[in-house]
C-alpha cells in the first residue's frame, strides 16, 4: 500500500464506526419483537429455587401471571425489585425465572430483599431462556390464564411501564379469562 | 429574567465562538496579525459570557425557580442549598452547560498560560477549541436549552434531585470528569493546529505534553471518584460494573494513558510523530462518542441521562466532522515517511511502543465490548449484553503483560540499550520481589492466595524497578538528598504515578480475592463475626434528614472484645419522590474496610437483611488513583516546559510576526 493511502485507514474505520452508530440512532435497544407473542409459553422441566423440587409448564399456568427473568448480576433487577414486590402485594402473581445464576446467591438475594416471586424456576443454563428468547435480565412476559404469552417487556418494570404498556393488557387478560 | 439573561449570554458566547473559529484561523492562513491577535480577546469573552450564563442557572435553582424546567424536574425547595447547587449538573442540560462552561474554561487557560506561543499556532489552537465551542454552544442551545420554561404552569415545587445524586462524590465527580474530557481537546486542537501548520516537531509536542497530562490527570480523578461514589452510595459494595456509561469514561482515559507516553517519545526523539497525533485525535473522539453513547440512547445502562434520538443524531453529526474532518487533514497533511530517527530493538524507545499497543489494544477491546450489543443489533444478529466476565477476561490478562515492561522502562535509555545491562540492574529487584510475593500472602490467614502472589509480584516489582532507578540516579551526588533534590519533577510526576499503578493493582487485587460477605437477616440484638469483627446490631430507630426520613441501624463492631467503631447504616425514603435509597455506613482504614448496608425489612418482628462487608485494602486502588492524578499535575512543574517555553518565545514570536509580514 502506498505510505499516504495507508494514513486514510483511521479514516476508514471511523467511517465504518460512524454507519453503525447512526444505525444505530433508529434502533431501540429496548424494543425486541418476540417471536413468542400469542405463542404458549415453551415447555420445560427444571427446579425451584427454593426447594428444588421438579417444575414443568404446567405447574405455573392456570392463571393470568407475570413471568420475570432475574438474576443476581443484573444491577438493573436489583433496581426493579422493590416494584415487583409492590405488584405482587397488590395480588399480581408473579413466577421468577432465575436466569444464568448460582443458586446460593439468588437465595441471599431473596431473603435479604424480601421475595415477591410465587415460585422461582431455576434456569442455570438458560435453556429456558433460549426458548423464550431472553437476551438478557430483567425481562418479563406477561402469560394469560392458557399459558400463553401475551407479552414480553425488556428492561425494568418500574410504575411508568407498568401503567403505559403492562396494566391495559394486564386488565384485557383478566377480563377474557372471566368470560367462559 | 434571570435565566433569559442567561439565555441570551449563551447565544452571545455562541456568536462570540463562531467568530474565534473563523477569524483567527483566517488570520492565520493570510497571515493577517490583527485578525490572529484577536484569538486570546475572543476566547476571553466565550469565557465571560458561558460564566454568566452558568451563573444565572445556579441562581435559578438556589432561588428555587420552578417556572424553569430544569428545574422543577431536577430540584426540590427541601433540597438542601449544596445539593441544589450541584443539581445544576445532575440533568442532561445543566451537565451540558458545565461542559461548555469548562471548554470555555481550558480555551482561555491555553490563551492566558501560553504567551510564548509563536501567535499563528496559538490562533490556530483557540480556533479548534473555538469550532468544539460552536459544536456544543449550538447543541445546547437548539437541542437541550437549560433555560427552557415552563409559563404557565409553573409548579408549586420541584420534582427534586434523583437520591442517588444527592451525595458529596456527585458534587464534584462530573466536574472532575469534564474537566478531563473536555481538557483532551486541547491536545487535540493542539494536533490539529500542527496539521495545518504542517510542523509536527518536538516543540509541539512539549507545547501540547503538560496540557494532556493535566486533562489525563483530571480524568483519572473523576474516574477514581466515580468508582468510590458507585461503591459507597449504591449500596452493595461494588467498584466497577463495566457498564456503558463507565466504559465512555475509561476509553478516553486508556487511550489518554497511551498518548501521554507517546507524547514523552515525540519531545524526546521525535519519533511516532504521526502515531501521537493520530492518538490526540482518537482520545477527543472518545470523548465525543462517549457523549453520544451516554445521551442519545444507543445504549442501555444503569446510569444514563434521559436520552433523545434528536440530541443523538446532532452529536453524531458533530462527531462525524469533528473526527471525520480531522482524520482527513490527517490523511493529507500527516508525514507519510517514516522519520528518520532510528531506535534498536532495546530501547527506551521499544518500551514505549509497547506502553503504546498495549493501552491501544485495551481501548479497542473496550469499544469493541460496549458498542458489540449495537454492531449485532445494526448487522441484524440479534440483541446482546456484554458483561464483566467478557471485559476481566481480555482487560486483566493485558494489563498484567504491560507490567513486567512498566518497569524496565524508566531504567532503559533511549536510542539502544542492552539486555545484559538491563539484566545486571534489575536481579537484584526481581529477586526482592520473587521474596515478597512468595511470602507476603502467607501473612494472609487461610489458604496461600495465587492470584495475591501475582499481584504483589506485580507490584513489588514496580515499586522496587523503581527505587533502583532512583538509586542509580542520585549515586553521583554528593549526599542522597542533594541528588533527590536534583530530580527533574517531571521525573517525580512518573515515579508518583507508576507508584499509583502499583497501589490500585494491589486494591484492586486483593479487595476482589480477600473480600468477605455476609448477607444475613439479623434482629437488634443479633450479632455475626466475620474475619475476626464481631458485629452487633442495636436497634432501629427513626430519623429525619431534611428532605427525608430513614430508618436508621445502629451498629457496634468489636474486635477481641474491644469496641471498634459505631456504624449507622440508614434506609431512606426521600419525600418528594418517595423513592428508596440505601445508605451504606463504612469503616474506612487503610488495610481494611468495614461495610454495612439494610436490606428490607423482614417479618413483622423487627428483624432486617443485612449485609456486611469485610473489604480489605479496597482504599488502595482509589489511594493509587489518587497518586496517578497527582503524578500528572506533578509533570506540569517541571522547569523544562517554561524555560524553553520562554528561550522559543522571543524567536518563535518574532518568527511568527515575521512570517505575518512577508
Amino acid at each position: 500500500m502506498a505510505p499516504r493511502l495507508k494514513l486514510f485507514l483511521p479514516l476508514l474505520i471511523f467511517v465504518v464506526l460512524a454507519g453503525f452508530l447512526y444505525r444505530g440512532l433508529s434502533l431501540d435497544p429496548m424494543a425486541l419483537p418476540s417471536a413468542l407473542i400469542d405463542k404458549p409459553l415453551p415447555a420445560f422441566t427444571l427446579t425451584a429455587l427454593a426447594d428444588g423440587r421438579e417444575l414443568s409448564r404446567e405447574d405455573v399456568i392456570g392463571e393470568p401471571a407475570l413471568f420475570n427473568v432475574w438474576a443476581t448480576w443484573c444491577i438493573s433487577c436489583r433496581a426493579e425489585h422493590p416494584y415487583l414486590q409492590q405488584l405482587a402485594d397488590r395480588g399480581v402473581p408473579i413466577y421468577g425465572i432465575n436466569y444464568k445464576d448460582e443458586d446460593e446467591a439468588a437465595r441471599r438475594w431473596l431473603r435479604e430483599l424480601g421475595d415477591p416471586y410465587r415460585v422461582n424456576i431455576v434456569d442455570r443454563e438458560g435453556t429456558l431462556g433460549v426458548d423464550l428468547g431472553v437476551y438478557g435480565a430483567p425481562e418479563t412476559y406477561l402469560v394469560d390464564a392458557a399459558g400463553v404469552i401475551r407479552y414480553r417487556h425488556v428492561g425494568v418494570v418500574d410504575d411508568r411501564v407498568w401503567r403505559d404498556t403492562l396494566e391495559p393488557i394486564w386488565h384485557e387478560v383478566l377480563a377474557m379469562g372471566q368470560q367462559p | 429574567m434571570i435565566p433569559e439573561l442567561g439565555h441570551f449570554a449563551l447565544i452571545l458566547a455562541l456568536c462570540l465562538s463562531v467568530l474565534l473559529c473563523t477569524v483567527p484561523l483566517w488570520g492565520s492562513w493570510r497571515r493577517n496579525v490583527t485578525a490572529m491577535a484577536l484569538a486570546p480577546n475572543l476566547a476571553i469573552g466565550v469565557l465571560v459570557f458561558t460564566s454568566l450564563s452558568f451563573a444565572c442557572l445556579t441562581w435559578a435553582f438556589l432561588q428555587d425557580d420552578f417556572s424553569v424546567e430544569v428545574v422543577a424536574n431536577n430540584s426540590n425547595s427541601l433540597l438542601p442549598w449544596y445539593y441544589k447547587f450541584s443539581a445544576v449538573w445532575g440533568n442532561h442540560e445543566g451537565s451540558l452547560l458545565l461542559w461548555v462552561w469548562i471548554l470555555a474554561l481550558w480555551t482561555f487557560a491555553v490563551a492566558v498560560f501560553s504567551p510564548q506561543l509563536p501567535l499563528v499556532m496559538l490562533s490556530r489552537v483557540l480556533a479548534v477549541m473555538g469550532f468544539v465551542g460552536v459544536g456544543f454552544l449550538a447543541f445546547s442551545l437548539l437541542t437541550s436549552n437549560p433555560f427552557a420554561r415552563l409559563l404557565p404552569g409553573t409548579p408549586a415545587d420541584g420534582q427534586d434531585l434523583n437520591p442517588l445524586l444527592q451525595d458529596f462524590g456527585l458534587i464534584i465527580h462530573p466536574p472532575l470528569l469534564y474537566m478531563g474530557y473536555v481538557g483532551f481537546s486541547v491536545a487535540f486542537a493542539f494536533a490539529i493546529a500542527a496539521l495545518l501548520g504542517g510542523r509536527l516537531d518536538a516543540a509541539w509536542a512539549r507545547w501540547s505534553r503538560p496540557w494532556t497530562n493535566v486533562a489525563w490527570a483530571f480524568l483519572t480523578l473523576g474516574i477514581m471518584l466515580g468508582s468510590w461514589w458507585a461503591y459507597y452510595e449504591l449500596g452493595w459494595g461494588g467498584w466497577w460494573f463495566w457498564d456503558p456509561v463507565e466504559n465512555a469514561s475509561f476509553m478516553p482515559w486508556l487511550a489518554g494513558t497511551a498518548l501521554v507516553h507517546s507524547l514523552a517519545a515525540t519531545e524526546k526523539r521525535g519519533l511516532f510523530k504521526s502515531w501521537t497525533v493520530l492518538l490526540a485525535i482518537f482520545a477527543f473522539s472518545l470523548s465525543l462518542l462517549g457523549t453520544f453513547l451516554v445521551r442519545s440512547g444507543v445504549l442501555t445502562s444503569v446510569h444514563a441521562f434521559a436520552t433523545d434520538p434528536a440530541r443523538g443524531m446532532f452529536i453524531l453529526v458533530f462527531l462525524g466532522i469533528v473526527t471525520g474532518g480531522s482524520l482527513v487533514l490527517y490523511a493529507l497533511r500527516a508525514p507519510a515517511v517514516a522519520s528518520r530517527v532510528s531506535f534498536a530493538w532495546i530501547s527506551r524507545e521499544s518500551l514505549l511502543l509497547v506502553n503504546n499497543v498495549v493501552f491501544l489494544v485495551a481501548t479497542l477491546t473496550v469499544l469493541f465490548g460496549t458498542l458489540f450489543p449495537l454492531l449485532m443489533d445494526a448487522l441484524g444478529q440479534g440483541k446482546y449484553s456484554v458483561g464483566p466476565p467478557y471485559f476481566n477476561a481480555v482487560f486483566i490478562p493485558l494489563m498484567a503483560l504491560l507490567v513486567p515492561f512498566m518497569t524496565v522502562g524508566p531504567l532503559s535509555r533511549w536510542k539502544r540499550d542492552s539486555t545484559s545491562r538491563w539484566k545486571a540492574e534489575l536481579l537484584v529487584p526481581a529477586l526482592v520481589t520473587l521474596g515478597c510475593a512468595l511470602t507476603l500472602p502467607l501473612l494472609h490467614a487461610g489458604d496461600y492466595n495465587v492470584w495475591v502472589a501475582l499481584a504483589v509480584l506485580f507490584a513489588g516489582w514496580l515499586v522496587v524497578g523503581l527505587l533502583r532507578d532512583i538509586s542509580n540516579r542520585v549515586r553521583n551526588s554528593a549526599s542522597v538528598a542533594a541528588g533527590l533534590a536534583r530530580l527533574a519533577p517531571s521525573y517525580w510526576g512518573m515515579v508518583v504515578a507508576h507508584v499509583g499503578f502499583a497501589a490500585t493493582i494491589i486494591g484492586v487485587v486483593l479487595t476482589s480475592q480477600y473480600n468477605i460477605e455476609h448477607d444475613l437477616k439479623m434482629s437488634p440484638g443479633d450479632s455475626d463475626t466475620l474475619a475476626g469483627y464481631e458485629f452487633r446490631f442495636i436497634d432501629v430507630r427513626t430519623v429525619q434528614g431534611p428532605n427525608f426520613v430513614a430508618d436508621e441501624a445502629r451498629f457496634v463492631v468489636y474486635r477481641d472484645g474491644r469496641e471498634v467503631v459505631r456504624l449507622a447504616p440508614q434506609k431512606r425514603r426521600y419525600l418528594a419522590s418517595g423513592s428508596v435509597m440505601t445508605e451504606a455506613s463504612i469503616d474506612a482504614g487503610i488495610f481494611r474496610d468495614l461495610f454495612v448496608a439494610m436490606g428490607e425489612p423482614v417479618g413483622t418482628a423487627g428483624a432486617w437483611a443485612i449485609r456486611l462487608h469485610y473489604k480489605p485494602f479496597v482504599r488502595w486502588m482509589w489511594a493509587g488513583a489518587l497518586l496517578m492524578a497527582v503524578g500528572g499535575f506533578i509533570t506540569v512543574a517541571d522547569k523544562r516546559y517554561r524555560r524553553q517555553r520562554s528561550a522559543a518565545r522571543d524567536s518563535l514570536r518574532q518568527g511568527g510576526v515575521r512570517g505575518a509580514q512577508a
